[in-house]
């Protein structure tokens, strides 16, 4: 993952709420075995329907609870491959949001109000270190975990994290009574 | 200091802060491929394959295709061989097409008896919610987190808040578990439960069945919840008893997992009531779970909503399912049936259905097929003559996998066709572009099957 300090650029704007993953990603498209290519994709009904038309710049401005349903990180994958570099809405789905911080695509939590404003101002600037949304309307701060932030700051793979912690997993497994959890040796 | 049945599980498995011990780990073909290739890129190894267990679902036909190198669509076979392949190399035991246990992932753990109260639960699918039923802690994950949980047998996880939802009085003859989440969602709305990990309670969720619990858990996550669990009890131990992979010291067992459930007086970050007995049968009517009306009500008019962003989504919505505001839902005529997927398909869930339709016959206006959600419950059903009463009204009797749930098989709705599905999601084009999904029970599937409209099963005879 490489690593994210500032995302600055045009806002493209996708003015609906409860988007779902389905929509981001249609299922016929999850049957790849790869990690990239899926871009061109991205909201394949809506797009080719004419229903929305979207830029790939840098920055997406949606509505609340974006991302719901399937866990599918084909959904991010799509994002970034479709050009975007962070998502900025008033609410996200979790499993969506956890996918996006593992990829380094930046979800950026804002309330209605400044979403619109970012939306209205048509271009920002991100800054993961500061956590804050600059724009023609003001700078507005958002919230974001700090071993999150630090992860997505210093592009660092969260396996090669956890392994170093790998003493301490041996010791929680060591330390567990045996037999407590079933296993797949008794089928 | 008294705590909640989750607050108990996550302070079991935390192995460093923020660091979730994870039990138990399923794995199905479309979101563990490019999990393994991580692997394989960095040289890393599964580190416990015995708590790794993994079956083919998503892209499996339904006709009876009997090994992975038969089936005809060509990016299913790959994912599926690529699924064989990898569980091969990596160690990790499989249940794909041709086997006797093969089947939708949320209901083979289950089936096997491997989801246990107490457990730590992930899998690489939103509907991993499904194994809170048994008093564990389950949750759907990304890809990216799926290939973490291979390497480490861990999880990085932010510790979410809590919400119950306690559950006045007893659900009414002839509404189901499954109208009891879909009151729920209704009523909350699909990201009325973000950010949470929910326990259900109430007199209605202890006397509900196991397979009726998993109903409930499974659509946790169309609220946005991150978990939904329900208290272990003798319904639960019951379950698990006998099973394959059910704990060789069982009484043992026993003695631990009644120690889960909430503590009295243990606080929550919300709490939620509602009146079970006020619950009716329900049906979808647009292209959310949310978006959700009980049988005897109509479609909703957007004109009639308060928020100018709800009037828009609801406009919308009505024009994909061309459904008018005002139509009484009785009025509403499906053309497909659908009794399937990991929230409905179940043995419990096929006796229902056939049930309703034994010695009748299907209108002449619908396709109806049944999906069984497991290989051992088709084969139970079988037993039963399950299989004979739903041929006899018309109905196909399918293989065991996902199915129309998500149309990623030969199984979909064809452009503008209206499904009566008891599957999870009525998103747009879930079940195949331009289809139109009502979501209902197994009960009210199969009563819509054969009248060629919903119809409110209380009244049916």
């Amino acid at each position: 993952m490489r690593p994210i300090d500032v995302i600055e650029g045009k806002v493209s704007v996708l003015d609906r709420h409860d988007v779902d993953t389905d929509q981001i990603i249609p299922k016929q498209f999850l049957k790849r075995v790869e990690r990239t290519g899926f871009g061109e994709f991205l909201f394949y009904d809506w797009l080719r329907s004419g229903e929305i038309s979207l830029e790939p710049n840098p920055i997406l401005v949606a509505g609340r609870n974006f991302g719901c349903g399937s866990s599918r990180e084909h959904a991010p994958w799509a994002l970034e491959d479709f050009g975007f570099e962070a998502i900025v809405a008033p609410s996200f789905a979790d499993i969506f949001y956890s996918n996006c911080t593992k990829i380094g695509l930046l979800p950026v939590e804002l309330d209605e109000k400044h979403c619109r404003a970012v939306a209205e101002a048509g271009e920002a600037r991100i800054d993961v270190d500061d956590q804050t949304v600059t724009c023609a309307a003001g700078v507005f701060e958002f919230a974001i975990e700090p071993d999150v932030q630090h992860r997505l700051l210093n592009g660092l793979d969260d396996i090669g994290i956890t392994l170093e912690n790998v003493a301490a997993i041996d010791r929680f497994e060591a330390g567990r009574a045996t037999g407590a959890t079933p296993t797949t040796k008794a089928l | 200091m008294p705590q909640t049945m989750f607050d108990k599980i996550w302070s079991e498995h935390e192995v460093a802060d923020g660091l979730l011990y994870i039990d138990l780990h399923l794995v199905h073909e479309v979101t563990s491929p490019q999990a393994f290739d991580g692997l394989r890129m960095a040289g890393r190894k599964v580190r416990r394959p015995e708590r790794t267990l993994a079956t083919a679902d998503h892209n499996v036909p339904t006709d009876g295709t009997k090994a992975a190198q038969l089936i005809a669509d060509h990016l299913s076979r790959v994912q599926v061989e690529t699924l064989e392949r990898n569980c091969e190399e990596f160690g990790i035991r499989l249940y794909s097409l041709g086997s006797d246990r093969q089947g939708i992932v949320h209901v083979i753990g289950p089936e096997l008896g491997v989801t246990q109260p107490g457990m730590t639960i992930v899998c690489g699918d939103s509907h991993t919610s499904t194994h809170g039923a048994f008093g564990a802690l389950a949750f759907g994950i990304g890809t990216s987190e799926v290939e973490h949980v291979l390497a480490t047998q861990c999880l990085v996880q932010k510790k979410p808040k809590t919400m119950r939802i306690s559950y006045a009085g007893e659900l009414g003859p002839g509404v189901t578990p499954k109208d009891l989440i879909l009151a729920t969602i209704g009523r909350l709305g699909t990201g009325g439960m973000v950010g949470h990990a929910v326990e259900y309670a109430g007199p209605a969720i202890e006397s509900l069945s196991m397979p009726g619990r998993m109903t409930v858990c499974n659509m946790t996550i169309e609220g946005g919840g991150r978990a939904g669990m329900i208290a272990p009890d003798e319904t639960t131990f019951e379950w698990v008893q006998g099973r394959a992979a059910a704990p060789q010291e069982f009484d043992a067992a026993v003695k631990r997992w009644r120690q889960l459930p909430t503590d009295p007086g243990a606080g929550f970050d919300a709490e939620i009531e509602i009146d079970a007995a006020g619950i009716s049968p329900m049906v979808t009517w647009g292209t959310n779970p949310g978006m959700v009306v009980e049988v005897t009500g109509s479609v909703p008019d957007p004109a009639e909503m308060d928020l100018p962003a709800d009037r828009e989504s609801a406009a919308r919505a009505l024009a994909y399912m061309d459904l008018e505001p005002g139509t009484p839902m009785t009025e509403v005529a499906p053309e497909r049936v659908f009794i399937g997927s990991c929230t409905n398909s179940r043995v419990e869930d096929l006796r229902e259905a056939a049930a309703m339709v034994d010695g009748r016959k299907i209108a002449s206006s619908v396709r109806a097929m049944v999906v069984p959600g497991s290989q051992q419950v088709k084969a139970t059903a079988e037993e039963e003559g399950l299989d004979d009463i739903f041929r006899a009204a018309g109905f196909e009797w399918r293989e065991a996998g996902c199915s129309m749930c998500l149309g990623m098989n030969p199984d979909i709705l064809i452009e503008g066709e209206r499904c009566a599905s008891t599957s999870n999601r009525n998103f747009e084009g879930r079940q195949g572009k331009g289809g139109r999904t009502h979501l209902v029970s197994p009960k009210m599937a199969a009563a819509a099957a054969i009248e060629g409209r919903f119809v409110d099963i209380r009244e049916w005879a």
